[in-house]
């Protein structure tokens, strides 16, 4: 190792990086983009929900039940005669269910009354709405069968997000998300780029080390994507009221440690395919969709099929996208960032060994 | 005095490739001269170099570098690849300080190497421009420049001056000349004849094997005495080459100006002149062998003239107006004139070779030319036919050939030819023959199921000939066809190219060889975006000199110098 060499070649990779817009566009425009995505565009929150309801009985309990229905938070509610009415409604998204109070409800005696059976009839090309509007009717029949107001009343608060707004989970996924481009999209790019270039046989024929190589590759862009994260951090407490209850050292330790192991998958990936297009398709598949889709960042692992949740323990970013929500809304608790940063530092190490593997200072 | 660098008995075979990359190769590289790696595209120069820096290695043999394994005095040893290596997204001067900190360069020696090197490059004017800025010869020197950064005890150059034109390739030449008084061991590696010529030992590759090694001129001398040139014949030129080129005791022949030159299979037994309906007045006289004569002797000769591509080639019918005309052509990017008043008229049965150095705007005009780029004004056409009043009409009776462009690489050849087939309109009826022809024509039979990237060079360019006539076009528009061709293939495909315009077809053509510039009837030089002169290969030299003996490559680079006289002249 040679620390002069070493500086050389960050100097001109920091140059290259300052030159290329796409580099730039890739740290500061597209988290930009998804951070604003995310914190403004995209939200899994539900309220008032578009729905249908069919009165087609108009006993005294099931009056009742309409009423608790147009009261309910979750439910803007259209009244119709008949299902036929409604069906139309339904199939041009105008509504996201219907709900139909039968003819017979209430009709049997008192007490049986309050177990009537209703009808819920809802839109299956929509899972997740459907099952949500399926759940909440439900619930809101259920609230109203109660024979009298209970003595104890629930009142649910929910520990660190209060109005379980999902932008304070998005956003620091979406961190996350920014963090796994640059480490692994970034760096798969520029070792590719090299190789197709031809420069990298000029640069193999100077005393320049394989090490040395390698470390000019990762110092540049482990400080680029800190900063991007920095960026992304500063504008999600900001702009988007994100609260930060944990330390910053503990952001930069959960950052650094992700960093490793994105940084090497990037590696990794320029090393075996030398293609910047293909390198750019093997980044995408293996690093950017696994982090969006199979982290728990949007979609939760728990309520995954099985095989599903053991396939995300491969996924680097599944151990980042927790430390990183807790940092956030809850504050520094250890127990749960140790071992997150210790199966990241693993991957790290992993991506190391491999890389190590299939590059040798050679052509062959 | 001990070797620079020494292989002996090296192989190597690459996993995908049926035939060995080099074949139990021996070479030596001694300080203090210049040692030329000489041979066609795929011949194994690149695959021999980079065993050389260490970044290959053989399956078998020794290699020793500066007296150590290869790769191991990375610090003494100069490398410039292929395509120079350079970033091109950092300046000049960023460039060079990059090399000079890799290989240890101190404070005190790097202002020095950097004065000097800036100097000797005649690169100080663009140190801050940035690499991917300059233009192919800078490019070439800055490349070079980056080697030499650190003084080198064994320079390695990866053809340095392909794609480069003859007065980049001089000055390049020169500059590495005057290192050698420094000790230092250069090996060059080329792909041109008359590069390999003034170094002072060669080795000459072929499919992998060395099969010459010693001084070029002892290679000469095996034709020593073969050499006639022949002046005063009846008739055109070209027909008499082709004609000799059929006899059994011509074992090649090209043409000089005025004069066809021919190597004689055997000293002293000439062809029967009658017999190639040479005239009475025909001059015969000996001349002297070169270093390319030897090449082609060694490798068993030439093809004969006889172009079976050209005998049953549809005769295009005499016309009255240019085949291919260009009037005021101008092309503008910008600020920038990339092209300017451009006026050619070529007839029918006509080669106009287009010359010029890199970046002088010959390719814009071309592309002009052949219907690819709008002129910003003037007109091109083809047949009478403008290309302004629908394009496609026109293309359709024009043959279009860039080596480097013009095939799919991942469809079989005989995919390749039924697509050219197809998208030219040959009825379905024809197709099948007219491909059957051309396989015949150009031996593609072995290689009808292979992808077209997997081919040797020599039989990519035959299929990219073929499939520019496929439909047997009028008009031909060759763009640096023969770049990294082997000179067999090389002359052969001119031996097609020289029936087909005696059958009437009219050929536009872009060329770095300066003896390819000889088979063309005129020439037009570009130079700075203007047409600097145009005339017969024989008048551009007495133009450039007064003296029609000179090389084409000469008269190429006095012109040149003449235009940059009168400009300076007129700027002053």
């Amino acid at each position: 190792m040679n620390l002069r060499r070493i500086v050389a070649l960050i100097e001109k990779e920091g140059v290259q990086i300052l030159r290329d817009p796409s580099t730039l566009l890739i740290a500061f425009v597209l988290p930009l983009i998804l951070l604003f995505l995310f914190g403004y565009g995209v939200s899994l929150d539900t309220g008032h929900t578009r729905i249908g309801l069919v009165l087609e009985s108009s006993s005294a309990p099931a009056l009742g039940l309409a009423q608790s229905f147009e009261n309910s938070a979750w439910f803007d509610v259209q009244l119709a005669r008949s299902v036929a009415e409604l069906r139309p409604e339904l199939v041009a998204g105008r509504i996201r269910g219907i709900v139909v109070i039968p003819l017979d409800f209430g009709e049997t005696e008192a007490r049986a009354v309050r177990a009537s059976p209703i009808e819920i009839i809802v839109d299956g090309s929509q899972p997740n709405t459907a099952s949500f509007v399926a759940a909440y009717a439900e619930g809101v029949r259920a609230a109203w069968a109660q024979p009298r107001p209970p003595a104890v009343t629930l009142d649910a608060r929910f520990t660190f997000n209060p109005e379980l707004r999902s932008r304070f989970f998005l956003v620091p996924g979406a961190i996350a998300i920014v963090m796994t481009m640059i480490g692994t999209l970034l760096t798969a790019l520029v070792i590719a780029r090299e190789w197709e270039r031809g420069t990298i046989e000029a640069l193999f024929a100077t005393p320049v080390t394989m090490g040395e190589f390698l470390i000019s590759k990762l110092v540049p862009y482990f400080l680029l994507a800190l900063g991007s994260m920095a960026m992304c951090t500063v504008l999600a407490v900001t702009v988007f009221g994100v609260p930060l209850r944990g330390s910053a050292w503990a952001l930069l330790a959960i950052a650094a440690t992700f960093l490793t192991s994105a940084l090497g998958q990037g590696l990794f990936i320029s090393a075996a395919v030398k293609n910047q297009f293909v390198a750019s398709q093997i980044a995408l598949l293996t690093a950017f969709l696994p982090a969006m889709l199979l982290s728990g960042f949007i979609f939760e692992i728990g309520s995954m099929p099985r095989a599903l949740q053991y396939l995300t323990r491969i996924v680097p970013a599944r151990y980042l996208i927790p430390s990183l929500q807790t940092v956030f809304v809850a504050g520094d608790i250890w127990r749960l960032f140790l071992p997150n940063m210790l199966a990241l530092l693993g991957f790290g190490a992993v991506f190391a060994a491999l890389t190590l593997r299939v590059t040798r200072k050679s052509l062959d | 005095m001990t070797d620079a660098a020494s292989v002996s008995d090296v192989s190597k075979r690459f996993a995908k490739s049926p035939q060995a990359a080099l074949d139990h190769v021996s070479l030596t590289v001694r300080p203090g001269e210049i040692t030329g790696l000489v041979g066609p595209d795929g011949a194994g120069k690149t695959t021999l170099i980079r065993i050389l820096t260490g970044l290959l290695h053989p399956d078998s043999g020794t290699v020793a570098v500066l007296g150590a394994a290869p790769g191991a005095r990375s610090v003494d040893i100069g490398y410039m690849p292929q395509r120079f290596g350079l970033y091109e997204d950092l300046s000049v001067q960023q460039n060079l300080s990059l090399y000079a900190e890799l290989r240890g360069l101190n404070r005190a020696e790097r202002a020095a190497a950097f004065a000097h090197l800036l100097e000797f490059t005649d690169l100080k004017r663009f140190q801050t421009r940035l690499a991917g800025d300059l233009s192919g010869g800078m490019k070439q020197k800055l490349g070079l420049a980056c080697a030499l950064v650190k003084t080198p005890r064994l320079l390695l150059l990866d053809e340095p001056s392909v794609g480069v034109d003859p007065v980049s390739r001089r000055e390049l030449w020169a500059m590495v000349q005057g290192l050698l008084g420094s000790g230092i061991a250069v090996l060059w590696a080329t792909a041109y004849l008359d590069e390999a010529e003034r170094c002072a030992r060669v080795f000459l590759l072929s499919e992998g094997k060395i099969v010459f090694a010693g001084p070029p001129a002892e290679l000469a001398k095996s034709c020593e005495g073969r050499i006639i040139r022949l002046t005063g014949f009846a008739g055109s030129r070209r027909d008499l080459l082709v004609r000799a080129l059929d006899q059994p005791e011509v074992a090649d022949g090209t043409i000089q100006g005025d004069a066809v030159r021919l190597l004689l299979r055997k000293a002293g037994v000439p062809p029967d002149f009658a017999k190639i309906g040479a005239g009475t007045a025909l001059r015969s006289e000996p001349a002297e062998a070169r270093f390319e004569d030897g090449f082609i002797d060694l490798l068993g000769g030439g093809p004969p003239g006889t172009s079976a591509l050209a005998q049953d080639y549809a005769k295009v019918p005499a016309q009255t107006g240019p085949a291919i005309l260009a009037a005021h052509l101008t092309k503008r990017f910008g600020s920038f004139t990339a092209a300017d008043d451009i006026n050619l008229d070529i007839r029918r049965g006509e080669i106009m070779g287009l010359l010029g150095p890199n970046g002088a705007g010959k390719s814009t005009t071309f592309k002009m030319m052949c219907g690819l780029l709008t002129p910003s004004s003037g007109t091109s056409a083809v047949g009478g036919h403008s290309f302004a009043g629908g394009a496609a009409a026109v293309r359709a009776r024009l043959g279009y050939m860039a080596q480097k462009f013009s095939l799919y690489g991942d469809l079989s050849v005989a995919q390749n030819l039924a697509f050219f087939a197809g998208i030219y309109g040959i009825r379905r009826d024809r197709q099948q023959a007219r491909i059957d022809a051309l396989v015949h024509i150009f031996a593609l039979e072995r290689y009808l199921a292979d992808n077209a990237a997997t081919l040797p060079l020599g039989y990519k360019q035959r299929l990219a000939l073929a499939c520019a006539v496929i439909h047997e076009p009028p008009v031909l528009f060759l763009d640096e066809a023969t770049s990294g061709v082997d000179p067999i293939n090389r002359r052969e495909f001119w031996c097609h190219i020289m029936g087909l315009v005696a059958r009437g077809v009219t050929v536009l053509v872009t060329t770095h060889f300066m003896d390819e510039a000889e088979y063309c009837d005129r020439i037009a030089l570009i130079y700075r975006a203007r047409q600097i002169a145009t005339g017969t290969p024989d008048e551009l030299k007495r133009l450039a000199s007064g003296d029609a003996d000179m090389t084409m490559e000469d008269a190429f680079i006095a012109l040149i110098a003449k235009a940059d006289a009168a400009r300076e002249a007129k700027a002053a």
